[in-house]
């Protein structure tokens, strides 16, 4: 009982990771139709900013703040300059946020260095909370709620307000929408940079989690292509669901069937692709 | 008029004819550390040419199609290492399981369109990595299959040395050139064109386009799957690294540069980009920063790839200037 307590908490914790990066993909995808390969990237960088700012300022809220202004901003550039050029057509699209993801990972090895690093957290974050006679870490606890208001926020944003309503004609009929005034290369802009921004959430939170290190962009895409394939392209509680999928089931997994982890992960998609192409919450 | 025509003919077909001539004589004077680098562009033409074929033109965007690759490795590598099959034998392997992977997975990947495909694609190349690196027992894991001996043909000369091989893999590249080339020019291939630009009115006109988008998926699979037996042996190792995004990716850049729908196009990109990766990397720590610039560059400003802009270049009355330019240097 008490194993599967704590490592159904800790696949959770790990599904929040998958959340924050699997969301920001599938926010952009649904409204830009981009599968954005610098996603990784932005979790990444993210998590080096944050490591910067939180090791000059010793603040580890303003780290989160100030890496997901940059990357958000990061993210608007390159929408504006790249892919607002390319619309519409797929491969073109991968090509281009290849070349960006390249030059996101170069770049911070040059910055940053290649050894790997870690993020200090608040103390109360660092300690745990005894229930019964278990003990959950803190961050972990912090990682779940934050994913979990993130996912509230979005899902209330988009259904209850007048900027999600503007986002929703811009997916459903991009002509229509711009016929009735509303600017649809500034939503998809600020859709790319939310995403962006999200993602660097969790590139933060992840880094004190778990060190960062070159490598860690693809390796992280990998999870979140997954996590999106899952729940279908294009919806957030898709990539709700689809998160918390894959961290139990990789949790589960390694703990379980160290031979067989990555398998774990890959054989929900591929069962998921065989029988609905379009994901759990996808539109064909 | 004509015979102008004909001459400017004569200057473009003159150095096309040395072209083969080249590629049979240059590697005896070339550095061995250029032919090498030659031997393993010709073995990603292969891939790319038959990506080509699924991406330009039938118009099929198959990111995941180095999983095939992959599958013709470890084919080439497991039978070559541990039961020491002949060369000839794992060639004849590496075909018929990649082609049978690209039937079973072809049905799964064909119910899906567009993005979707796409997705599903990459998936398979994704599981396979996964696999890979977990089945230990089979695959050897992250360090793959390690030592696989270069072909031994019975012939005269040493295939560990640089140019015998080289031979060997221009022969196997040019047989794969000319099945490509007369598949293009099949109706076969002109049907596949068709489905690329109308789906809908081929179904009209009787065609099972279904069929012929499973039929050329299994064909592109089992030619991908001869260039990574070759790979196999030009390396010595397969890990599975080959299945990755970056290495998915990689091909579709090959094509993506060179010019999709052509068969010249993906023969440049893939010699491009090997050379730029290896070459810049001895000159720069920072090459990543350049391979970067070229994803983007060819993303962002050749819709259609070099030979694409070699084209329109050629159509902006460049003719007509060029042969002014004719006149006037014959008149005086």
């Amino acid at each position: 009982m008490e194993f599967w307590v704590v490592q159904s908490f800790n696949g959770l914790s790990y599904a929040a990771l998958l959340f924050l990066l699997g969301g920001g993909l599938t926010l952009i995808f649904g409204v830009m139709r981009v599968i954005n390969i610098a996603q990784g990237s932005f979790f990444m960088v993210g998590g080096y900013v944050g490591y910067s700012i939180i090791s000059l300022t010793g603040n580890f809220y303003l780290g989160i703040l100030i890496a997901c202004l940059a990357l958000s901003l990061i993210g608007m550039i390159i929408e504006r300059f790249s892919l607002r050029r390319l619309a519409g057509v797929n491969l073109r699209n991968m090509l281009a946020t290849m070349g960006i993801a390249l030059f996101l990972q170069d770049s911070s090895l040059l910055i940053w260095g290649g050894d790997p690093l870690s993020i200090s957290v608040p103390n109360y974050l660092s300690g745990s909370v005894q229930i019964g006679n278990l003990y959950f870490p803190a961050l972990r606890i912090f990682m779940i709620l934050e994913a979990v208001l993130i996912f509230i926020v979005l899902m209330l944003v988009e259904r209850k307000t007048r900027v999600g309503a503007i986002v929703r004609a811009s997916i459903d009929n991009p002509e229509t929408a711009e016929g009735l005034g509303i600017h649809v290369p500034l939503v998809r802009m600020g859709v790319f940079g939310l995403g962006a921004l999200i993602t660097a959430f969790g590139g933060v939170t992840g880094c004190a989690f778990m060190s960062i290190y070159p490598g860690l962009d693809f390796e992280m895409l990998v999870f979140a292509f997954v996590v999106v394939i899952l729940g279908g392209m294009g919806s957030i509680p898709g990539a709700f669901i689809g998160a918390i999928i894959v961290g139990l089931m990789d949790n589960f997994g390694k703990a379980l069937l160290p031979e067989l982890s990555y398998f774990t992960v890959f054989a929900p998609m591929a069962l998921m692709l065989a029988i609905r192409p379009m994901g759990l919450f996808g539109k064909g | 008029m004509l015979i102008n025509r004909l001459k400017l003919q004569i200057w473009v077909f003159l150095p096309l004819g040395a072209i083969p001539l080249l590629i049979v004589l240059l590697p005896q004077v070339l550095p061995s550390y250029i032919v090498i680098l030659i031997t393993q562009s010709l073995i990603y033409a292969i891939a790319a040419m038959s990506l080509d074929l699924l991406l330009g033109y039938l118009g099929l965007a198959a990111l995941g199609h180095m999983a095939y690759f992959t599958i013709g490795a470890y084919v080439a590598g497991i039978l070559a290492v541990r039961y020491h099959f002949h060369f000839g034998s794992t060639l004849f392997f590496s075909i018929a399981i990649s082609a049978v992977a690209a039937a079973a997975l072809g049905l799964l990947a064909l119910r899906a369109r567009d993005v979707y495909f796409l997705m599903i694609t990459l998936s398979i190349a994704l599981c396979e990595w996964g696999l890979a690196t977990r089945w230990v027992s089979l695959t050897g894991g992250y360090n793959g299959v390690v030592g696989i001996p270069r072909p031994d043909l019975g012939l005269p000369w040493m295939m560990q040395d640089v140019l015998p091989f080289y031979y060997l893999i221009l022969i196997l590249f040019l047989i794969c050139l000319v099945f490509i080339i007369l598949l293009v020019r099949s109706p076969f291939g002109k049907t596949l064109v068709g489905i690329r630009d109308s789906e809908s009115r081929m179904t009209v006109l009787g065609y099972n386009t279904w069929l012929h988008k499973y039929i050329a998926y299994i064909i592109t699979a089992s030619v991908a799957g001869i260039a990574g037996n070759l790979y196999a042996y030009y390396n010595g190792y397969i890990s599975p690294d080959a299945a990755t995004l970056v290495h998915c990716l990689k091909l579709v850049l090959m094509v993506g540069l060179g010019g999709p729908g052509t068969i010249v196009g993906p023969i440049m990109g893939a010699f491009i980009i090997t050379f730029l990766e290896n070459i810049v990397s001895i000159y720069t720590t920072r090459w990543l920063m350049v391979i970067a610039f070229v994803y983007f560059i060819t993303a962002m400003y050749t819709p259609k790839g070099i030979l694409g802009l070699l084209k329109g270049f050629q159509w902006q009355g460049k003719r007509e200037r060029i042969q002014k330019w004719w006149k006037q240097v014959r008149l005086p």
